[in-house]
């Protein structure tokens, strides 16, 4: 293949080298704009034709067994999937009741800027590196699968059916593959440029002129831009998004902001606590103590006033 | 027409039905209180 | 004491129960092999878009809540100073420390690498995560729950030196387990705070960690009640005078207690609804669901407590336990699986494989039967005559 406009922007971020090292990202009540530098994947689904090359290509990129039907066989499209432990994205297909118009789009994990697998793994398993990606680290993972509950993108997958060594598996942006200056296998595979790697503030610039330029053909809306505090993949589409299967309802909160307010009221808690249940313990028992003494006080004064009515001393209770 | 125009939208859509609430509540709470710690021996 | 050694000794072995229990052993023992030799998807049902099943909405959750006695007994006697109910701590103490033992138990099966649960605390530390602080907080619980108990393991044991200093730490104990409580059954709460787009929005309010907190105190209540309910009828032999004399006022002090904190949990529901603004949804068919936990489950036994307390009748208040008991289950089950995945259409809802309910199960019925061995022997229904010190 010659030299496209998206392989020149590959090369272009890809020569500008990469830090390595990753860091937790841990939004407590600030707000997280993003590494700067970092690249994301601009998904224009009015270019996909479902032809499922980058389904194929990840699949070899990743050493992934192959599966039943082959990435030739366009029947799979007539059914919803969702990403599988084998199966790291997947192209949808959408069609309108009404018009009957066909919209392809290829699902996988958004790496958001805020990961909200990232924010609920209680074993720090995901980790949102400055490249752009969120990437999974098998080794201390424990099974828990609170990172499923947690994506509002439903990506991660479990191997259920795996008894000794089940894990997470997701997308990982091909991080090997952009720290050596390549393309992701997918954005790579495409042949009709649906998606295009680069850095993030300029794939928002890149959305944003050929919405300009096409009114009539996009939703004038990137999605990704802020949708759970923004995504490090973007996309524009012709057809309305909840059409093709994306929720709109998500909001603009960070997932981690979902938990903070929570996980901020534990100190106080160890700090007031102790002070309010002693307080409660002395002050009871303190009122305990008066009510004996003024029992004893009330059974001494019976005993002398029934001892100088002289009538029968009363026993003690 | 949008805003605020009856007492209902007051409530609904600026909380302010949460005050009513409030103090119902705790008007209520006081009655339960003394509720459960009367019995029928202490009136007998 | 003779009468309760002899009624030990002299208990049938084939019981129906004891049958029954044996099957669960049986089967129970087939499907944990099964689960560590093919994997989670082969007993149960739960998949990518239900991750969580009742293995966590009824063994963790509902288990966690119910297990609450103990803090709240304890609390009640040793900070509140109510004397008058000291015969129901070793029982609530001893069905919390068996609860949360039995959710630990279940969570090596629910959990894809068991062998991985230390690595949390001791490799790699997630602290973003509410579930780090559930974790860290139901282990160190786990222990304190073991210490107050242990004085009775003791003093069947024989161990009084021991036993001595352990006694010492009760204060303590209580105190560090009410913080513990506070923190852990809040924050199971706090779970589903991240997935706002997954809960409906009838149950999910950022004052989960306040519901749940809440109606673990009113379950702690109920169970106790409950508790003590089923060992009268079973375990009565094996009760000192104090426990029976206490048997009934027990059910008065912690019924007016579970009407206060029913009605109180209640309220915070409908303020959580007015200050979300979510009326509306209380016309829908999830409203009708949750009106149904709502007031069959709080404000039904809310009522049934109060009755009981005033009309003096034991008999309302021990059912009013456990319709609370049941409430209970179906909020924790409806903020796990029922209203969760609410979105997901009617046929790729998740419901629990017959072999889930099997671990379940099997879960329980060793609950039960440890329960039973310790209930029979070590003084937890009674007090030890050589240790009358037990303050």
């Amino acid at each position: 293949m010659g030299i496209t406009r998206r392989s020149f922007l590959g090369w272009l971020t890809g020569a500008a080298g990469v830090a390595t090292g990753a860091k937790t990202v841990e939004a407590a009540h600030g707000h997280f704009n993003g590494y700067p530098d970092s690249y994301a994947i601009l998904h224009d689904t009015t270019l996909c034709i479902g032809c499922r090359s980058c389904e194929a290509a990840c699949n070899t990129v990743n050493n992934l067994p192959k599966p039943e039907k082959s990435f030739k066989d366009l029947t799979v499209l007539d059914e919803k999937r969702r990403t599988t432990p084998h199966a790291f994205t997947v192209v949808n297909k959408y069609t309108d009741p009404h018009t009957g118009k066909i919209t392809y789009r290829k699902d996988q994990c958004n790496h958001c800027q805020e990961p909200a697998c990232a924010s609920a793994c209680f074993v720090g398993a995901f980790k949102k590196t400055p490249e752009g990606s969120v990437q999974y680290d098998a080794s201390v993972c424990v099974g828990c699968r609170y990172c499923q509950i947690a994506c509002p993108f439903n990506i991660p997958t479990f191997d259920f059916d795996d008894a000794f060594t089940p894990k997470i598996t997701k997308c990982t942006m091909c991080q090997p593959r952009i720290e050596k200056g390549q393309l992701p296998g997918c954005v790579e595979a495409c042949p009709m440029e649906a998606l295009t790697f680069g850095k993030r503030s300029d794939l928002v610039e890149i959305a944003r002129e050929r919405i300009r330029k096409y009114p009539q053909r996009y939703i004038d809306h990137i999605y990704g831009m802020d949708e759970m505090g923004g995504t490090n993949w973007l996309y524009i589409t012709e057809t309305p998004f909840e059409q093709v299967g994306m929720r709109t309802d998500l909001g603009v909160t960070p997932a981690p902001e979902f938990t903070s307010g929570a996980l901020s009221i534990v100190p106080m808690i160890i700090g007031l606590w102790p002070v309010l249940l002693g307080g409660l313990y002395v002050i009871n028992k303190r009122r305990d103590e008066i009510d004996e003494h003024e029992k004893e006080e009330a059974v001494k004064t019976a005993i002398e006033n029934a001892n100088n009515g002289g009538k029968e001393g009363r026993h003690d209770r | 027409m949008e805003g605020i125009h009856t007492l209902q939208e007051f409530m609904f859509q600026t909380k302010g039905i949460i005050y009513i609430l409030a103090v119902g509540y705790l008007l209520g709470f006081v009655w339960f209180w003394r509720f459960l710690k009367m019995d029928k021996k202490r009136e007998q | 004491m003779t009468d309760r050694i002899a009624a030990l000794k002299s208990r049938p072995l084939l019981t129906p129960f004891n049958i029954f229990a044996a099957i669960i052993l049986v089967i129970g023992a087939f499907l944990t092999f099964k689960r560590f030799t093919q994997g989670i998807g082969a007993v149960s049902n739960l998949t990518d878009t239900h991750p969580w099943g009742i293995w966590i909405g009824f063994d963790l959750l509902t288990g966690v809540a119910l297990a609450a006695g103990g803090y709240v007994t304890s609390a009640a006697v040793h900070i509140f100073g109510k004397k008058e109910y000291h015969s129901a701590i070793r029982p609530a103490i001893l069905t919390g420390f068996l609860g949360y033992s039995l959710v630990v138990f279940a969570l090596l099966y629910d959990v894809g690498r068991p062998w991985k649960l230390p690595y949390p605390f001791l490799v790699s530390q997630g602290v973003t995560s509410v579930m780090f602080e559930v974790g860290a907080c139901v282990m160190l619980y786990l222990t304190v729950l073991f210490l107050e108990f242990s004085p009775a393991a003791l003093e069947w044991l024989g161990l009084s030196k021991i036993r001595k200093t352990v006694v010492r730490l009760t204060m303590l104990l209580t105190i560090l387990g009410v913080i513990l409580s506070t923190l852990h059954q809040s924050s199971l709460g706090a779970l589903f705070l991240l997935a706002p787009s997954k809960l409906h929005p009838l149950w999910y309010s950022p004052y989960l960690p306040i519901f749940f907190f809440v109606s673990s105190i009113a379950a702690g209540l109920s169970m106790v009640i409950f508790e003590s309910t089923m060992a009268h009828k079973k375990f009565e032999i094996y009760m000192d005078d104090r426990h029976k004399q206490e048997y009934n006022p027990v059910a008065f002090g912690f019924g007016r207690a579970a009407a206060l904190v029913l009605a109180a949990y209640f309220a915070c529901k409908v303020f959580g609804i007015a200050l979300d603004n979510n009326w509306r949804f209380l016309f829908t068919g999830w409203g009708a669901w949750f009106l149904f936990e709502l007031s069959g489950f709080v404000l039904l036994p809310c009522f049934m407590y109060s009755i009981g307390v005033r009309d003096r009748n034991p008999k309302v208040i021990r059912a009013a336990s456990v319709i609370t008991v049941l409430g209970i289950m179906l909020n924790r089950l409806n903020v796990s699986v029922i209203a969760f995945n609410y979105h997901v259409p009617a046929d790729e809802r998740y419901f629990p494989s017959i072999m889930e309910i099997g671990i379940t199960l099997f879960i329980i019925t060793i609950g039960i039967l440890v329960y039973r061995f310790i209930v029979t022997r070590m003084p937890v229904l009674y007090k030890h005559p050589d240790y009358e010190d037990v303050h």
